[in-house]
């Protein structure tokens, strides 16, 4: 077997115990990559505990720019002899195996048609080092010396991140320089040149490399929130904890004191109740959580929508149903949260499909759910939230107004503006409100979950029910032009086909199309941005004769969603799934489409509908 | 339910409190609550506090949950925002909009199936975060609402109209609420205005959490023998530590009664709670005694009411959250949005 060879654009992979403190020694890795312009694409593939399980981290070198998950290891470096058997199968053909050859394994546990790399790490780390802990801390920085070595890694930018890391501990800095030298020492002296190479590059420009949930935290609080009420859960925690760390940094006034406020909630239905409270009281306020904590929520999202009153809910979206995989990536919230509650009910959602997105949806939403006065979920993912991206920088235009909606002031009501709190005034059905304590006499009002007149009085009249439900309606009409719209992207050539997909998915789509493309399959494209579907959703439905929608759940809720919405054919909809908890594949995309277009779906479709 | 408005016309003698509002100022819609239910009797206690506090009307932010006593804060106070939330989660409501705006004086009105059922970790975590509010449970219990089944503050023994007997022990909300950190909380009886009316004006001025339980006998499933929440059981089991009177910092101050009996207490607002023992021993300041002498007396089967305890130097939820002064919902744009060079500085330590 020919060891395969390429330049700036193969696939690592770690395989470490979880709690050894791998995380910052393949986190480096993955970052000087990126310091010498290569871009990368990063994932960390972890367990549901704190110590001991498997845990993974993959790196995509990609000189090209995709960033998606590609399918298939290049080179692994197996540092944990639990899932030795399986980290060894997904090894490519003609692929290189890095392990530590402190403890020599039986040759039956190697294979042939790779080259199998050793290092003495233990072994090397020891004659160094006493204390155990440091022992295995400084293993992880020995094997990042080693693979610089292997791979031509500069070893000044290593120590460059080095120094920032530690900055401020930098009892620390020579330790990890040691370490990291112990360990290319070795490989410069032991170890012949391998196919896989980096070279520096100019291919990453201005982009960061950031986290979506740091990022939507930060959109937050661009996007003018003062309040967070939240219930700890994987992986929406990092979310809130991003919002204190930036709130510290950026929104204390000059005597120290703070311009917002976190309460970590004794569960969700608190924390969106204090949401409520916060949002009808005119603070913009947020929760952060996952499907569990959405569906305790559900009462008061229902509220909140015939009430109306705004609320942004950020579900980062894990592993479904019931507890599920709570450390894997899932697209399977979206009925959940488009349907909250009971009765008649819809709910805006926005698809944020990278950090960057995350950030500026992150604001946008609060926009959104002042301006519209009911809940707005933000549906992130776990593969965006908790993974590093290589992004576009955040950008804030600062003529930007926070856009609080329609409230009438002190000065409104003194003028004699009238007020009735559920009148569609203005014709679009979003109503004026008044927050509390605005004047003596005029323009309170009382808020209720059950049955109200346009003056918000109780009311059971058929006809004063019907006619606020119907205004909720055209409230939804209204909102499908503020939204985010879709990002298309046409074939080169003209095509029936179409594919559909959100989110996290963007990446792999991007390289799937390519792919497709360079073998003759056309598709045009589009990433949904945000439920309710702009008309251009359906419009692109009606233009093509059938329509992959690429989802990562088992049901196809997107699909269902679209069909529900806008009344399309369900047959004109071809689903692609993946729903095994790992990010989608540019590989996975390009198989399935390619299977189902080779066995000629479209001949099966209905005429196309007019 | 509430079809019709009360006619808006005030006569021009009406006595009229220091802002200058009338009795009238302070009522609410017509209540459709059964005539004779003890609910009816705690709004008017409420609309009576908040106009010898002399509170503007506007100023008061008012909050329920479900069932028939969550809707009272449609009876009392019109001119003010009022909040109907989901059953059992008012205080997460109530808590969220005082964050946001927390000048207001906050008034959360529940009931016993509301506060110690469904909404029973609601209740203690509103309480332990120290919300600064006034809490009442106007506690019957039983549900009303839905027609009579025990509450969890139903005692054990006690028997249901048509005769069941309820197995399960009592909870007691007056001795979780002092467990939990309460600073002022006080027991009264629906039936007894002038008890109840200067433990609202008390609570109203108190910088805090406020928890006072009212047993609100229900005449439509409640009210029989056997029942130990009816108004006469009440009325024969009632003992009293203390009688209140409450003097806003701008009222004079007469001296009715003789120094030995009389304990005077300042809060944050400079209102002045004159406490009128009625029980030797019975000191309103100390959380553990108040605790003790609750348990005894329950053990005899008594209902203790008063003011029975009050820290008049508490803090609340907002400086343990270290906020800024000014409310959370006025803050500006040049307050809240970081300017361009913090996100490139962020942006930049990203690569
Ligand atoms: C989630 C939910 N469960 C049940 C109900 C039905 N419900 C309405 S009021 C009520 C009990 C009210 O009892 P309480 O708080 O003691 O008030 P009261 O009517 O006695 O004044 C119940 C169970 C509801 N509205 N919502
Ligand atoms: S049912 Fe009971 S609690 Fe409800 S209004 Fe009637 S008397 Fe009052």
């Amino acid at each position: 077997m020919k060891p395969i060879v390429a330049t700036n654009d193969f696939v690592v992979k770690f395989a470490n115990v979880n709690g050894s403190g791998s995380a910052s020694a393949n986190g480096m890795f993955a970052k000087v990559i990126l310091r010498m312009g290569v871009p990368v694409g990063a994932r960390n593939i972890f367990p549901s505990n704190i110590q001991g399980l498997p845990t993974w981290y993959e790196v995509r070198v990609s000189e090209a720019g995709w960033l998606g998950r590609r399918g298939g290891v290049d080179l692994m470096v197996a540092m944990n002899p639990q899932t030795w058997d399986a980290d060894l199968k997904e090894i490519m053909p003609g692929g290189y195996l890095l392990y530590d050859s402190s403890k020599p394994l039986p040759a039956s546990k190697f294979r042939d048609d790779i080259t199998i790399i050793g290092a003495p790490l233990t072994e090397l780390i020891a004659t160094e080092f006493s204390i155990p802990r440091e022992r295995q801390l400084f293993k992880n920085i020995c094997y990042v010396g080693v693979l610089a070595q292997m791979l031509g890694l500069e070893s000044d930018t290593v120590k460059q991140l080095l120094t920032e890391e530690f900055k401020g501990k930098d009892k620390l800095i020579e330790p990890n320089f040691r370490a990291f030298e112990l360990g290319r020492a070795y490989a410069e002296a032991n170890i012949p040149p391998i196919g896989l190479h980096v070279n520096r590059s100019d291919k990453v420009g201005d982009r960061i490399f950031a986290e979506g949930n740091d990022a939507a935290a930060l959109g937050a609080v661009y996007g003018g929130a003062t309040f967070c009420a939240w219930y700890p859960i994987t992986p929406s925690t990092s979310l809130a904890e991003s919002f204190q760390k930036y709130c510290t940094m950026l929104r204390k006034d000059a005597d120290g004191k703070n311009r917002f406020a976190i309460v970590q909630a004794e569960d969700e239905i608190a924390s969106i109740g204090m949401v409520m409270g916060a949002g009808w009281a005119g603070s913009r306020a947020f929760t952060c959580t996952s499907g569990p904590g959405i569906s305790l929520m559900n009462e008061f999202v229902g509220f909140s929508y015939y009430a109306e009153i705004p609320a942004v809910i950020f579900d980062v979206q894990r592993g479904g149903p019931s507890t599920g995989m709570p450390t894997r990536t899932q697209q399977s919230d979206l009925l959940l949260a488009a349907y909250a509650s009971h009765g008649d009910t819809k709910h805006p959602m926005l698809f944020p499909g990278n950090p960057t997105e995350a950030f500026e949806m992150g604001a946008q939403a609060f926009d959104l759910s002042d301006f519209f006065q009911t809940t707005v979920f933000v549906m992130l993912e776990l593969d965006i939230g908790m993974q590093e991206w290589l992004t576009e920088p955040f950008k804030w235009d600062e003529k930007r107004r926070l856009n609080r909606g329609k409230v009438l002031t002190y000065e409104h009501l003194e003028q004699g503006v009238p007020f009735g709190r559920y009148r569609d005034v203005d014709g679009d059905a979003v109503p004026y409100r008044t927050y509390p304590g605005t004047h003596p006499t005029k323009g309170s009002y009382f808020t209720r979950g059950s049955s109200h007149d346009k003056d918000a009085r109780y009311s059971e009249k058929g006809e004063d029910y019907t006619e606020g439900m119907e205004r909720l309606l055209r409230k939804w009409e209204t909102m499908k032009s503020h939204v985010p719209a879709p990002i298309i992207k046409k074939a080169k050539k003209r095509t029936p086909d179409g594919v559909i997909y959100m989110g996290s998915t963007d990446p792999a789509m991007e390289e799937a199309l390519c792919a497709m493309e360079s073998h003759g399959i056309h598709l045009d494209a589009l990433r949904v941005r945000a439920f309710p579907f702009n008309n251009e959703v359906f419009d692109f439905i009606r233009d093509h004769e059938q329509v992959f929608v690429v989802e990562q759940n088992r049901d196809g809720q997107l699909k269902s969603l679209l069909v529900n919405e806008g009344g399309v054919h369900p047959a004109r909809l071809v689903s692609v799934l993946h729903y095994d908890g790992t990010p989608i594949t540019a590989r996975f995309i390009i198989k399935d489409i390619t299977e189902k277009l080779q066995a000629g779906q479209a001949a099966a479709l209905p005429e196309k509908a007019k | 339910m509430t079809y019709i408005a009360k006619p808006s016309l005030h006569h021009p003698s009406l006595e009229r409190n220091a802002v200058g509002f009338t009795r009238r100022d302070y009522e609410g819609r017509i209540s459709t609550l059964c005539a004779g239910c003890g609910h009816d009797s705690i709004s008017a206690s409420i609309i009576q506090a908040c106009f010898e506090i002399d509170l503007e009307p506007h100023r008061l932010a008012k909050f329920s949950g479900i069932g028939c006593s969550s809707k009272t804060p449609d009876y009392f106070v019109s001119p003010a925002h009022g909040f109907n939330a989901v059953h059992g989660r008012m205080p997460s409501v109530l808590t969220g909009a005082n964050i946001a705006a927390k000048d207001l004086i906050y008034l959360g009105v529940s009931g016993d199936g509301d506060s110690a059922s469904i909404g029973l970790g609601q209740f203690c975590h509103a309480v332990r975060r120290g919300v600064n509010m006034t809490y009442i449970c106007e506690n019957n219990g039983v549900y009303g609402l839905t027609k009579g089944q025990f509450s969890a503050t139903s005692d054990k023994g006690s028997k249901a109209k048509k005769g069941a007997e309820n197995k399960d022990s009592a909870i007691d909300l007056v001795m979780l609420a002092l467990q939990l950190g309460a600073t002022y909380v006080g027991r009264s009886f629906s039936g007894d205005k002038s008890q109840l009316v200067p433990l609202i004006k008390g609570a109203l001025s108190h910088k805090g959490t406020s928890f006072i339980d009212v047993i609100s006998p229900c005449v439509a499933f409640n009210n029989h023998v056997g029942s130990t929440k009816s108004f006469d059981y009440v009325r024969e089991h009632n003992e009293a530590v203390n009688r209140m009177d409450v003097i806003s910092p701008r009222a004079p101050i007469r001296a009715d009664y003789k120094p030995g009996e009389l304990k005077e207490v300042v809060q944050h607002d400079g209102s002045i709670l004159r406490l009128r023992k009625l029980e030797d021993d019975y000191d309103s300041t100390d959380r553990n005694a108040a605790l003790g002498y609750l348990a005894r007396k329950a053990a005899e089967g008594e209902i203790v009411t008063g003011l029975l305890y009050v820290d008049p130097e508490a803090s609340d939820l907002h400086d343990s959250l270290n906020t800024v002064t000014c409310q959370l919902n006025k803050l500006t744009d040049q307050e809240l949005i970081p300017p361009l060079s913090a996100l490139e500085k962020i942006n930049a330590s990203l690569r």
